[in-house]
């Protein structure tokens, strides 16, 4: 890294100045509004719409092996969603699916 | 009476927010050593954690600055990852959208992927609850969350010794967020909608990071109102 200290304190000080107004928007300036119905029924799906599409390149193209598809990870994101979608608990799910990608990972 | 249940909404939100430490603190740790290690020091690192505290953006922008890239390139790219918080911005608005100023801005402040997850959870668990209670809620998770992240962060940057590889804690975050979706798939809509996300986050994935997310995601919350709109309300 060949930055000036200067430049990296304005990447800082400007990524987190933009971060907090991403983060404020709506909450901020909507208010005390009542959002239309159409609206509240595209923003009900926001989380589901997220997180899969986030983690969906790592859990198949994982930046630790290069990209390559990776079958411990592979089977350990499928136990995570099942395992979380049956006993509905985050903590379980995580346990599973660490459990399965380290047992998988010492067997491989 | 009102105060009370706000205390006690605090403390079911700190038990709710507790058990993501287990995955927070070694991605704060990670992303103290992966700074360090790409040539921050600890004050650029702390800089990062406590102004910016986007965990996915501060691994982006880093990334991005070990390669040397144009500033605007770094935040550009960086400030995309984080565009999916203006959708949580949107998706709270409805229960905390009345609490006073300081309060939203303390809560835009620490709007990131686990407190979001935990209060929006409980939100619609009991949509019934006031707006201080709720507020109590997000404020008892993020209270024991933020300041670990910043923590461990330091923690990471001062023992700087690389992790072992053979722990795969590249692989926390895809479990952690997975984990977090699943027992939200309560109804065909948003099955739909995550299988969509997937789907276009995949198809979409060449273009720069951010970018194709957010895309893959508006499709996905389209996908997920239409199926709801033909199938009535759950």
């Amino acid at each position: 890294m060949t930055y000036a200290s200067g430049t990296v304190w304005t990447i800082i000080i400007l990524l987190g100045v933009g971060t907090f107004l991403i983060r404020f928007s709506f909450l901020g300036l909507v208010g005390d509004r009542k959002m239309p119905d159409w609206v509240l029924r595209h923003l009900r799906y926001t989380p589901v719409a997220v997180l899969p599409g986030l983690v969906a390149p790592l859990v198949f193209w994982p930046a630790a092996t290069g990209g390559a598809t990776d079958a411990p990870r592979l089977a350990a994101a499928s136990i995570t969603v099942l395992i979380g979608w049956w006993t509905k608990n985050v903590i379980w799910a995580v346990f599973a699916g660490a459990l399965t990608l380290y047992g998988l990972q010492t067997l491989g | 009476m009102s105060s009370t249940t706000a205390k006690s909404a605090f403390w079911l939100g700190l038990r709710a927010g507790a058990p993501f430490l287990l995955v927070v603190i070694p991605f704060a740790v990670l992303f103290g050593v992966v700074a360090t290690e790409a040539g921050l020091n600890i004050a650029e690192v702390m800089g990062f954690s406590v102004l910016v505290i986007a965990g996915a953006a501060q691994f982006t922008a880093v990334q991005l600055m070990t390669e040397n890239a144009p500033v605007w390139t770094v935040l550009a790219a960086s400030l995309a990852v984080n565009l999916r918080m203006a959708m949580y911005s949107a998706s709270l608005q409805p229960h905390l959208g009345s609490a006073p100023f300081w309060r939203r801005v303390f809560i835009a402040y620490t709007n990131f992927d686990q407190s979001y997850a935990v209060s929006i959870l409980k939100y619609e668990e009991a949509p019934e609850w006031s707006v201080p209670r709720k507020t109590a809620y997000f404020f008892g998770a993020v209270s024991v969350i933020a300041p670990s992240w910043c923590a461990f962060t330091f923690v990471g940057a001062v023992t700087g010794e690389a992790i072992p590889d053979s722990l795969a804690l590249d692989f926390a975050m895809p479990i952690l967020f997975l984990a977090m979706v699943a027992p939200m798939l309560k109804t065909l809509a948003h099955l739909a909608a995550a299988i969509a996300s997937v789907a276009f986050a995949l198809l979409l994935a060449f273009l720069p990071s951010g970018i194709g997310l957010l895309f893959a995601a508006l499709a996905a919350m389209a996908v997920g109102a239409e199926v709801e709109r033909r199938m009535g309300r759950p």
